[in-house]
């Protein structure tokens, strides 16, 4: 199948490492704006809940944390996949730098929920509840995706054999989603992502979208910067990039 | 103030989960700025080690 020409343009290591160049300070800034102040209206405007009482600011971290872990996977898998496909060596640099970033956000989403649960559950964790388990699998499939691409010498096997991976393991996004209504456990169900009105008031509403647009921000700042990393790895005999790199103030 | 960081009798899980948060994403923003740079470095290690070379090659070529 062939792809349209910007893809190509878009996916040469030089473009997409002077776009990043330029893209991540304001991503850094913007990231750190939304943040601070998703904070500070989580934490001290929003008004406690009438049933959690002041445990329900742990949100403003978990729900950000755990969209970015879930969604980060399709990412991962498509970069994987496109790279598999198209052979596009851009796609690869992306998905390898995608994958620790998924496993970092997973692991606030895993440890915040952990800590919500102790008070409201009574229980940081139990093997029985769908929801939490298979977060569980989701962290394992970001560190094998890294432990199984670190395993090979040969960066162009690892890249491909690492995609197949990544593929297979989209199976379990859909079982993160549903596993709320499929087995009702501790975890209750989605909150904002309802079809009718979101269950939730404007004034709890607002500071958690600051946090998850701050969140998102954040991880496109990371991203670029190990995409960057990624691209100079791999483009070290590249004639652009090693005049990139004698160039003065970079 | 003071009642600000009792959280409502929950200070313990608020403040533990946000410090959580804050601890990942300062480890995270270090190392991906880490690699970037750190990868540059090489690369430059690589042509200082290979540009007297370089010059003593066009050398004995002249």
């Amino acid at each position: 199948m062939p792809l349209p020409r910007w893809f190509h343009i878009l996916g040469s290591p030089p473009h997409a490492y002077r776009l990043a160049e330029v893209c991540r300070p304001w991503a850094g800034w913007l990231a750190l704006l939304l943040l601070v102040g998703g904070t500070f209206a989580g934490l001290v405007l929003a008004p406690p809940d009438y049933q959690m009482g002041d445990s329900f600011r742990i949100i403003y971290v978990h729900v950000p944390a755990a969209y970015l872990g879930t969604r980060l996977y399709l990412l991962l898998a498509v970069a994987a996949a496109i790279g598999f496909i198209w052979r596009i060596k851009l796609a690869h640099a992306v998905a390898a730098s995608v994958a620790p970033l998924g496993a970092a956000f997973v692991i606030v989403a895993m440890a915040t929920g952990a800590i919500w649960g102790k008070p409201m559950w009574g229980t940081y964790w139990q093997w029985g509840d769908a929801r939490l388990v298979s977060w569980l699998v989701q962290l394992f499939l970001y560190v094998g995706y890294m432990a199984l691409h670190a395993s090979f010498d040969d960066r162009d096997k690892a890249d491909r054999v690492s995609a197949i991976l990544a593929v297979v393991g989209i199976v379990n996004v859909p079982i993160i989603y549903y596993s709320v209504e499929w087995w009702t456990t501790l975890h209750q169900g989605p909150t904002i992502m309802k079809f009718d009105r979101p269950s939730i008031k404007d004034d709890m509403l607002i500071p958690l979208l600051m946090m998850i647009a701050g969140f998102v921000v954040c991880f496109v700042w990371l991203l670029l910067n190990r995409l960057q990393g990624e691209i100079v790895e791999r483009e070290r005999d590249a004639r652009w990039l090693q005049q990139l790199a004698t160039e003065p103030g970079k | 103030m003071t009642d600000f960081f009792a959280m409502g009798g929950y200070a313990a899980y608020v403040w533990s989960a946000y410090g959580i948060t804050l601890l990942v994403l300062v480890v995270s923003a270090w190392t991906a700025r880490r690699r970037r740079l750190d990868a540059l470095e090489r690369v430059r290690q690589m042509l200082l080690q290979q540009s007297p070379r370089r010059q003593a090659t066009v050398r004995t070529m002249e």
